[in-house]
């Protein structure tokens, strides 16, 4: 049957063109894949390719024509025996215009496996700093899963740049505990990889900083490519490290990244405080079949708290703690910054105000159902970060309280953050870039009206 | 000390008649020709407002992933760059499932949800398909990573342009992958212009040489012929496979289409582009060896040639045919449930 010969788009959003100059004369044989006829747009010209072996018939749009509508019939390609004025000619296929999509509300998120009662695992305990509780986890991790291997700068011989991997290389040996070249963005996508291939690479960043190389393999390489595989290419892999302001290093060692990596889908934000989140946060995310980002704090990694002794102690992802309860005013906090709420808290208690800490613990997906409830009882809300205001965390979380419970709020919500500068090297400076207790305070004082 | 040469013309009738069987040879044929209409038919699709986007077509390159493939073995893994449908096709991808996700519809290897540069398949070991020059290749390096870590013998065929060698993630990956001697063979398809920036405009020196530092042999093999590439292939991925470390295999190759579908070739002169296709096309030349050492008649090659017509009309029947993905589909597989 003859083939209608279509006037093609080069691009999506092209509609006419012109039909510049004949390759082939009426009559003349053609091969698929030779050229019959050239077209050109304001940005493109481009060669029309025979689809199939046959005669070129009937030519219906002269050379030269402009205006020429895309799938309009420029001519007819003969099959052997068939002449121009054979009477049926093959449909034209019909060109697909997607019908439109009414918007469609994302569904609420699955359910977290939780620890119904947190407060069990508690009966027994041991103290141990942040370093520690994030060394067992993975030692314990590692233990448990063959597939689970750790590789960074001198995350193995050096024994980690903050001490994090002690012990790691003498018990796990050099294939699963890797220093790598100072090539965040090779050792990270090369670690996509090894979790495309199955393994569990736990990536040490040095700093969350450095992390920056590498960010394009943390966002289209990790986060994306479930969706862009229909669901097949799953990235079980965790990148962790040392995130926001140590102390006196200056503006290229002391960002929060917080923000960056919540605002995309397709990555777990966690954000532990104490050295039990740390160590059952680790857990989660070293089991958990999806690319976690697991911002530290090098400022907690000394500070000792009570951890959990059974090895089970696996903390829900996507689950809010409430450190203190309260009924004046919600404070949300994560990483560093919930210790100085809770240390702002007690000032506050001294004056009358009973506040509530909400350590967030994981960044995306949010607990929104704990800050909504805590919302409902105190009617007041402070969210604390030590990164920037804009876009940040803080900033989400008003966006969602007055969309979610405009009813419940009885004041603006406050946002105490860092100062919006890079972070400066002077100590008096860096004190008053960043969000101090005091800080917390008076933003409370003031959304309860007690200033 | 790394070795690294540059081929003179191939003696590609020499390296096909020691190994390889008629129906091998035929098989090269088939899949060569195969990549070479699908691709024309998604350029007529395309032009037809049935493909969206960005499209890249293979035309040209055909032998490079044919001769590759040839010598790999199942479970290998296989890696690329977003002008990706012919490497999906050599890998044993099927056609429809290809050409639905160029049409995005739900009966694509992504659920429509990938699109032209965007394809994976577990089944087939292909890790796509990305989109970011250059970003497959520390990947690619940590498919073999996986490889070496699991000892299961298999080797990662990781494939780039001569646009994304110049970028600097592409030098990270070679010093682990020597670094650590893992099972990489790196496949440098340079078809001469990274889009539309000549070679010898983007990049010093010659591209088989760029592994010389970390002591990663390179050779430069005619990419449009496919015995050559096989020959080079068997001798490399065999090393490679050996556990001595990476090695680069640079292709030189043409493509024949534009960077995309909207390219404005200004950059080359057409008489450039017909003459490569007259006389170094990979199709017409490896026809004429198969008919020439009596491998094929006309009368079986025609019949490929009608086989491979079924085969891609039917992929685009299926592409057109296939359902939009649900509207319920916006929203899932963002993570893996745990």
């Amino acid at each position: 049957m003859p083939i209608d010969i279509l006037m093609p788009a080069l691009s999506p959003t092209m509609t006419e063109g012109k039909l510049a100059r004949w390759l082939k004369k009426e009559g003349e044989a053609v091969k698929a894949g030779e050229a019959l006829f050239e077209i050109e747009t304001d940005k493109a010209t481009m060669e029309v390719e025979a689809v199939d072996d046959g005669r070129l018939g009937q030519i219906l749009v002269a050379a030269g024509t402009e205006g020429v509508a895309v799938n309009a019939r420029v001519a007819v390609l003969l099959g052997e025996g068939e002449s121009a004025g054979s009477a049926s000619v093959a449909p034209v296929v019909a060109v697909n215009v997607p019908a439109a999509v009414a918007p469609v509300a994302a569904p609420a998120p699955a359910a977290q496996p939780l620890i119904d009662d947190e407060a069990r695992f508690y009966a027994q305990t041991s103290r141990r700093t942040v370093r520690e509780a994030l060394r067992d986890a993975m030692a314990e991790e590692m233990r448990r899963d063959q597939g689970v291997y750790v590789m960074g700068e001198e995350v193995a011989e050096y024994q980690g740049a903050y001490k994090v991997t002690q012990g790691l290389l003498q018990e796990f040996g050099a294939k699963r505990v890797i220093d790598t070249p100072i090539t965040e963005y090779g050792f990270a996508g090369l670690a996509v990889g090894a979790a495309f291939g199955g393994l569990r690479p736990i990536v040490e960043f040095m700093t969350f900083n450095f992390s920056m190389q590498a960010i394009d393999h943390v966002i289209n390489s990790a986060a994306k490519t479930l969706y862009m595989s229909g669901g097949q290419m799953g990235c079980p892999i965790v990148f962790r490290g040392p995130n926001g302001a140590a102390s006196r290093v200056g503006a290229q060692h002391s960002q929060c990244y917080a923000s960056w990596y919540a605002h995309c889908p397709g990555l777990k934000v966690l954000a532990p405080w104490s050295a039990a989140d740390a160590k059952g946060l680790l857990k989660a995310a070293i089991r958990d079949p999806n690319p976690v980002v697991f911002l530290e704090h090098e400022i907690m990694y000394g500070q000792s708290f009570d951890v959990p002794d059974d090895p089970e102690f696996v903390l829900p992802i996507g689950k809010a703690k409430i450190e203190r309860a309260g009924k004046d005013v919600t404070i949300t906090a994560f990483s560093r910054m919930v210790g100085y709420a809770l240390t702002a808290a007690e000032k506050l208690a001294a004056e009358g105000i009973d506040a509530e800490v909400i350590n967030l613990r994981s960044l995306r997906p949010l607990d929104t159902a704990t800050i909504l409830a805590s919302l409902r009882k105190t009617n007041r809300l402070v969210t604390v970060e030590e990164g920037w205001a804009y876009a940040g965390i803080g900033s989400e979380i008003a966006a969602l309280v007055m969309e979610q419970a405009f009813d419940d709020l009885d004041a603006p919500v406050a946002r105490v953050c860092g100062a919006d500068v890079p972070l400066p090297y002077a100590a008096n400076l860096e004190q008053l870039a960043l969000p101090q207790p005091e800080a917390i305070v008076d933003a409370a004082k003031s959304v309860c009206y007690r200033r | 000390m790394a070795t690294t040469k540059k081929l003179a013309a191939s003696s590609a009738g020499a390296a096909g008649k020691a190994d390889v069987s008629s129906a091998e040879l035929l098989s090269y044929y088939r899949d060569m020709l195969l990549i070479r209409r699908f691709e024309e038919k998604s350029g007529q699709m395309y032009g037809m407002g049935l493909i969206g986007g960005f499209c890249h077509l293979y035309i040209g390159q055909e032998a490079v992933v044919v001769g590759i493939q040839s010598v790999l073995q199942p479970g290998d893994s296989v890696i690329t760059s977003y002008r990706d449908h012919g490497h999906m096709i050599a890998c044993g991808m099927d056609s429809k499932g290809v050409m639905a996700e160029l049409t995005g519809r739900r009966g694509g290897y992504s659920k429509g949800k990938g699109g032209s540069m965007h394809m994976f398949s577990r089944e087939k070991s292909f890790y796509g398909g990305h989109g970011i020059v250059g970003a497959q290749v520390p990947i690619g390096t940590g498919l073999a990573f996986a490889h070496k870590y699991k000892g299961d013998g298999h080797i990662s065929a990781t494939y780039f342009g001569d646009g994304a060698v110049n970028q600097g993630q592409v030098y990270e990956s070679f010093n682990m992958a020597a670094l650590w001697k893992l099972p990489c063979l790196y496949v440098l398809e340079n078809n001469k212009y990274a889009m539309g920036t000549a070679q010898a405009r983007a990049a010093a020196g010659e591209l088989f040489q760029r592994g010389e530092a970390y002591g990663i042999p390179g050779v430069q093999v005619n990419g449009m012929d496919v015995l050559a590439v096989r020959a080079a292939a068997l001798e490399w991925a065999e090393y490679v496979r050996s556990g001595q470390g990476p090695a680069i295999l640079e292709m030189q190759t043409y493509r024949y289409r534009g960077h995309s579908m909207s390219d404005p070739a200004k950059y080359r002169s057409k008489e450039e582009v017909a003459k490569v296709r007259a006389e170094a096309d990979p199709i017409d030349n490896f026809r004429k060896l198969l008919l020439d050492q009596g491998h094929a008649t006309e009368d079986s090659l025609k019949e490929i040639d009608r086989e491979i017509k079924v085969i891609v009309t039917e992929a685009a029947e299926f592409a057109q045919q296939s359902p939009e993905p649900d509207p319920s589909e916006l929203w899932t597989d963002v993570l893996v449930e745990a």
